[in-house]
């Protein structure tokens, strides 16, 4: 075999393997989707209750309470950015990174000094590279987040929006994730999410017209506000952690799925190539042979005479 | 028939349980409360403590639930909390095995957690 035919052949071989590893993680990533998927649906009611919860006690009480008051002047916000712990998922850290950046610059533009928190390794290292200041991290739970795992991250958000700002508190807090469209679509998207503001969250509920009750509090209103606000923001920051693991597996599908496919052409032309190494081979072998005989052929006439 | 109020139990990953009973019965954090059909709205802060639901087929279906919400509207009862089981999802020895741990750990929220377990088996 010739030597061009080898190196052919062996880059075949390698890249048949590659097509392997990225055939399987891509039907590993599809079967993640669905049950990330799934997930979502199974917490959207309580999501949903409590949104109602929160609705009930905001329209009909007047109790103000520190997660819902709007500071007159904001100088101090947090930024919470969702990113995943392992990469192989295309653009999907660095949407979610971009995002955050964009939305930092601009409050850095309004005079707000912005403290930054980031769930997931891809996050943390981009942070740590740069050199830049994280508040706190977390790692190791983005690919199947649990409600603890949201609690753990609400516990030390809230306590910094509860803290004065001048403390080194915060007056608000935003988050940044990936939202789970579709299969296909997948987008990076900022909001803010304390404090919260009442009248969305009734437009929220509204929208599927309903009148709300007056109801009656136990203990009080006060109380039950002082309960109920922090189980919601863990309940949307949970309901923002499985999205972003919806998205980066949906995200992981799609780049291994592409690679698949690039693998599967990049073997085509190559075989090709082999292809014609071979025939260029063969080719020789038998103008070698032809152009042998004919020599000796003359050879042997001319000794004759 | 009786008048029916519809239940729904939900954890914070899932539903637990729905259905339509006749009482309700679950502690708030100023004392136990019981609904029963026709009660006027109400929202209350949950104690961790069993939740007694009586069905309307006469049977009887105990939950533990670890803090959370009672609503009530429109003959509707949300039970929301961030970890509930039913009582026969519990599994007894390993409540009264975290029991003991927590006991020795002096772990006061595991302890409660595993007591609150038991004694929704030991209501049902």
């Amino acid at each position: 075999m010739g030597a061009q035919l080898r190196v052919y052949k062996r880059r075949i071989k390698s890249v048949t393997a590659t097509k392997k590893i990225t055939k399987a993680m891509e039907m590993i990533a599809a079967s993640r989707v669905v049950k990330a998927q799934r997930k979502v649906a199974a917490s959207t009611p309580y999501a949903t209750e409590l949104t109602r919860a929160v609705t009930a006690v905001g329209t009909g009480s007047n109790t103000n309470h520190p997660l819902t008051t709007e500071p007159e002047t904001a100088t101090r916000s947090a930024v919470l950015l969702l990113t995943s712990d392992r990469g192989l998922a295309g653009a999907f850290n660095s949407n979610a990174i971009k995002a955050a950046e964009r939305l930092t610059a601009r409050l850095e533009a309004e005079g707000k000094e912005v403290d930054i928190y980031i769930v997931g390794r891809r996050g943390v290292a981009h942070y740590n590279f740069r050199e830049r200041k994280i508040a706190e991290q977390w790692t190791g739970f983005t690919d199947e987040p649990s409600y603890a795992d949201a609690k753990k991250v609400a516990g030390p958000l809230i306590e910094a929006i509860e803290k004065d700002s001048a403390e080194g508190g915060v007056d608000e807090l935003h988050i940044v994730y990936t939202e789970f469209i579709s299969m296909m679509t997948q987008s990076a998207i900022d909001g803010r999410l304390l404090p919260l503001s009442l009248e969305e969250v009734a437009e929220e509920s509204k929208s599927k017209g309903e009148i709300l009750p007056l109801y009656d509090f136990e203990p009080s209103a006060e109380d039950v506000l002082d309960a109920l606000l922090p189980r919601y923001v863990e309940s949307r920051i949970y309901n923002a952690l499985l999205q972003s693991a919806a998205s980066k597996h949906a995200a992981t599908r799609r780049a291994m799925k592409s690679a698949t496919d690039n693998a599967g052409d990049l073997i085509n032309s190559l075989s090709r190539l082999a292809n014609a190494a071979r025939q260029a081979e063969i080719t020789q072998e038998i103008s070698e042979i032809v152009g042998g005989t004919a020599a000796l052929a003359d050879a042997t006439a001319g000794s004759d005479k | 028939m009786a008048a029916e109020l519809h239940v729904e139990l939900v954890a914070a990953d899932r539903s637990v349980w729905s259905g339509e009973a006749t009482l309700v019965v679950a502690r708030t954090t100023s004392g136990d409360i019981g609904v029963m059909p026709g009660h006027q709205p109400l929202l209350g802060v949950l104690e961790s403590g069993p939740v007694m639901i009586r069905t309307s087929d006469g049977g009887t279906v105990v939950a533990a639930v670890h803090g959370g919400f009672v609503s009530f509207a429109d003959n509707k009862l949300s039970l929301l909390a961030e970890i509930a089981e039913l009582s026969d999802e519990i599994d007894v020895k390993r409540a009264e095995r975290a029991l003991e741990r927590a006991k020795s750990d002096a772990d006061a929220s595991a302890e409660r957690r595993a007591d609150v377990r038991l004694r929704a088996v030991a209501t049902r």
